[in-house]
């Protein structure tokens, strides 16, 4: 114990939590502040005052914000989030099962894009400013400049309305097999992984090429071990801690990120969940979700930062 | 069974002289008559249906927040899920007529103050009890609970009492209306075991689909009713919705073969779709209107002038073409038009004039201060080019139109019904007295153009208890006069609901009640 790395690793982590905390606070001030008011956004054009007036009391909005605040702080650190207001669903039980979907379609995009990203960046690497690398790095450039929605229409329109190879719906559901899912996302992944790739891709590329200038890749190269070997073995173990941070950014982009792609593929995750909900000023559906979104922001950054801390020989070998 | 048919349609066929008529026969001698048109629509069709196979929709107009209560749908998705699994006691063919559904006919008494339905027998709910008049009866007085949530609240309000006798169902009203079965076919008004009462989630009904599992804001699967009282509809063995809110990923899902009926087409796209292969647009027109709307009882709108200044500053034509692309028509500033019932025809057509409308600006003294109009896209779809149009229009006449962009979010709380001057729309009403007392009665909660006039107050009364057809067509001839000439609603257009199918669809039919056949897409077509 008192390792300085120890040490480090559990400063990330407390200041992860400060920051959710703060976090927690700025989602809060934030939901009240938006425009309208929740009563009037579920009753819509069809409310009259005595309803309006019904509703609010129901809803307990008539509660000073500060008191609402810490009734909703305290029952989230039991694990509940509450009751949706527009439906009466449990919060926690609807959000889970979206939080899944959205999980799911991130993960196959991550399993596909981290893997070849690093490769395609080694191979660019490999042949720097020679075909392969322009190749490589023009075609992820393109990718992801297009925004995602154009790209997943154009895509549709090639694979799905033209050629009637994948299909343009994404839904998934309980009952769906777990090829007939993997079907279904095949199309949203391959947006994902193209919006993601090139961002990874280039700056594993970046990074590779920085460490290359070390003498000790030189002296490498001078033993006569194989281009591929060197930048492989010595390189890009020395390079990971900015590659790993690129890609907990795009990890984090691939879950709090993706409501356009969602709303494109109709997709039941939790950006659409949560476009929904801020519609219809469902406010604690809306606290819940800003919540899990910075939770997976934070988390994945702190995960990034302790790879970082762990990859870096001058903090695990303490003089 | 033929026999009952024959009867049936027999019946049917005396009373199709007109719907007014009809009525009026009714509530004269207080004689039981069957209603119907169902069973004779089927026998006229050219096609014989096939069975089978599974329908899938894609609908925009879904949310996560919907539930299963058919008291809480307010919009397509919850609307045409109802459709699925339940039924109401009668409902509006797509001519406009009345038609049985759970009730097998209805009389009312002289005056029009007690109507008495008679409950079809013999009818399972799906999860096979017997539907009883108890179960009716519940119904109605759940959504008439001055404490329900229930869209269907303000249509119930004139109904004083709710009660079973024998096999009937008798409604007393506080004021005889002859157009009190128009309002029970409220989308809202499914009958539930119960009434609904203890699950009014649980999506038991009599439809023709049985619910098999629903997520709402994503799909909603049903099976077919083996026990269907109505053998002449539900013709797929399984129906799938799929929620597609995005406009683009909806026509595409079409196009692609994924689902094979859509709602909901931007007027915009429609042509271009239209010539996509494999695909049927579908379009008809009905009542909703989109309209500019000022109160009346705020300045500058306060005076009569300026009001006829902005109505004849409007190029109505040009609104249609250019928002619409011609799926709709052109309004008259009035909330009705010719898909109504006793439509008055000889109100004359209020036209574009440049030199009118400087004319009412001069004579309403206004200060050349700008008219500031409130518009975001959530009023209708193009609302705001509508009012750059419109602008555009009033700036020939001399009229400084202002148009102020507001967020589409709080508009039906921020700005419609608050603010004196913005842009909104409406859905229409099934009869023209629903239409007028939900947003022309001074009393109304609705009333969203401020408008207090005695006179029009007690003409919508009258003709609401007035059962002589002539008669009461005259006095919707002269409550539309009046809105026409001094009310706060600038109706440019009515617009159209626009739907489409892949031609693997037969037996598609136009009507005007609502989008997707009145929500009866999936009870009537089937698979080619």
């Amino acid at each position: 114990m008192g390792h300085p790395v120890l040490i480090l690793v559990v400063q990330r982590i407390a200041l992860g939590l400060v920051l959710l905390f703060a976090v927690s606070v700025l989602i809060f001030v934030g939901t009240q502040i938006l425009p309208g008011d929740v009563a009037q956004s579920i009753l819509g054009q069809s409310a009259t005052p005595v309803s309006l007036a019904n509703l609010r009391a129901e809803l307990g909005l008539n509660d000073p914000p500060v008191t609402r605040y810490f009734n909703w702080l305290g029952a989230v650190l039991q694990g509940d989030l509450g009751r949706a207001l527009t439906n009466g669903q449990d919060i926690a039980e609807a959000m889970g099962k979206r939080l899944g979907n959205t999980l799911f379609l991130a993960f196959w995009a991550a399993v596909i894009s981290v893997p070849l990203a690093i490769l395609l960046g080694l191979i660019a690497v490999r042949y720097r400013d020679r075909w392969p690398d322009k190749v490589i790095s023009t075609v992820t450039l393109a990718t992801v400049s297009v925004p995602e929605f154009l790209l997943g229409y154009i895509l549709v329109y090639f694979l799905s309305v033209k050629f009637r190879l994948l299909p343009s719906l994404a839904t998934v559901y309980d009952g769906m097999s777990l090829g007939e899912k993997l079907y279904a996302i095949s199309l949203p992944v391959l947006v994902l992984v193209l919006v993601v790739l090139g961002h990874m891709m280039r700056m594993t590329r970046a990074a590779i090429l920085n460490v290359m200038q070390s003498a000790y890749i030189e002296t490498a190269e001078l033993k006569g071990l194989r281009p591929f070997a060197v930048i492989a073995r010595h390189a890009f173990p020395n390079a990971v801690a900015p590659v790993v941070n690129v890609v907990m950014l795009n990890l984090a982009y691939l879950v709090v990120g993706v409501v356009v792609v969602e709303v494109v593929f109709v997709y039941p995750g939790m950006g659409q969940y949560l476009v929904d909900h801020v519609a219809k000023r469902d406010v604690p559906v809306v606290q819940a979700c800003g919540l899990v979104f910075a939770a997976v922001y934070i988390g994945l950054n702190i995960v990034a930062d302790v790879v970082s801390i762990l990859a870096n020989p001058r903090l695990r070998h303490p003089k | 069974m033929t026999d009952d048919l024959a009867r049936l349609i027999s019946r049917i066929d005396a009373s199709r002289i007109s719907r007014r008529a009809f009525l009026n026969r009714t509530v004269a001698f207080g004689v039981a008559a069957a209603v119907g048109t169902s069973l004779l629509a089927s026998g006229a069709r050219a096609q014989e249906p096939k069975k089978g196979g599974t329908l899938k929709m894609g609908l925009g107009g879904g949310e996560t927040t919907d539930t299963m209560d058919p008291g809480l749908a307010d919009s397509p998705v919850p609307f045409s899920v109802g459709r699925q699994w339940g039924d109401t006691i009668v409902d509006v063919s797509p001519d406009g007529e009345i038609e049985p559904r759970l009730a097998e006919s209805a009389s009312a008494n002289e005056d029009g103050t007690v109507w008495t339905f008679k409950i079809r027998e013999g009818v399972r709910f799906h999860d096979g009890s017997v539907m009883t008049v108890d179960d009716v009866v519940a119904t109605f007085r759940r959504h008439s609970d001055a404490n329900s949530k229930s869209g269907a609240l303000g249509i119930m309000q004139g109904i004083t009492d709710i009660r079973a006798d024998g096999g009937n169902v008798v409604f007393t009203l506080s004021a005889g209306n002859a157009d009190l079965p128009y309002l029970l076919s409220d989308y809202h008004l499914i009958v539930q075991p119960g009434g609904g009462v203890d699950a009014p989630n649980a999506g038991i009904g009599t439809g023709p689909y049985r619910l098999v599992s629903a997520e709402a804001g994503v799909r909603y699967a049903f099976e077919k009713n083996p026990d269907d009282w109505d053998t002449t509809r539900g013709h797929y063995d399984a129906v799938e919705i799929f929620v597609i809110n995005d406009a683009t990923a909806r026509t595409s899902a079409l196009q692609s073969g994924q689902v094979q009926m859509i709602n909901r087409i931007d007027p915009k796209v429609a042509k271009l779709l239209a010539r996509s292969p494999g695909v049927q647009v579908k379009n008809v027109s009905g009542r909703g209107h989109y309209v500019f709307i000022m109160h009346t009882n705020t300045a500058p709108f306060d005076n009569k002038d300026l009001r006829l200044a902005l109505k004849h500053a409007i190029d109505r034509q040009e609104m249609v073409e250019k928002i619409l692309d011609g799926f709709g028509g052109i309004g008259n500033d009035i909330p009705v038009n010719a898909a109504y019932p006793l439509f008055d025809e000889t109100l004359p057509q209020r036209a574009f004039s440049v030199e009118k409308a400087a004319e009412h600006y001069k004579a309403s003294g206004h200060d050349d201060s700008p008219i500031v109009l409130l518009v975001a896209d959530t009023a209708f779809p193009g609302a705001v080019d509508a009012a750059a149009l419109f602008q555009q229009s009033a700036a020939k006449a001399g009229i400084p139109l202002e148009i102020q962009r507001v967020p589409d979010d709080g508009y039906w709380s921020d700005v419609w019904n608050v603010k004196p001057f913005c842009a909104s729309y409406w859905g229409g009403r099934p009869v023209q007295d629903q239409m007028w007392s939900t947003a022309y009665m001074s009393t109304a909660d609705w009333n969203d153009t401020k408008y207090s006039n005695p006179e029009l107050d007690a003409l919508i009364l009258e003709a609401r208890s007035e059962t002589d057809e002539e008669a009461r067509k005259a006095l919707y001839g002269k409550i539309a006069a009046i809105v026409h000439e001094d009310g706060g609603t600038i109706c440019p257009m009515f617009n159209d609901f626009i739907d489409a199918h892949s031609d693997g669809i037969a037996g598609w039919i136009e009507d005007a009640n609502y989008e997707m056949m009145g929500g009866y897409a999936s009870s009537k077509t089937w698979m080619a």
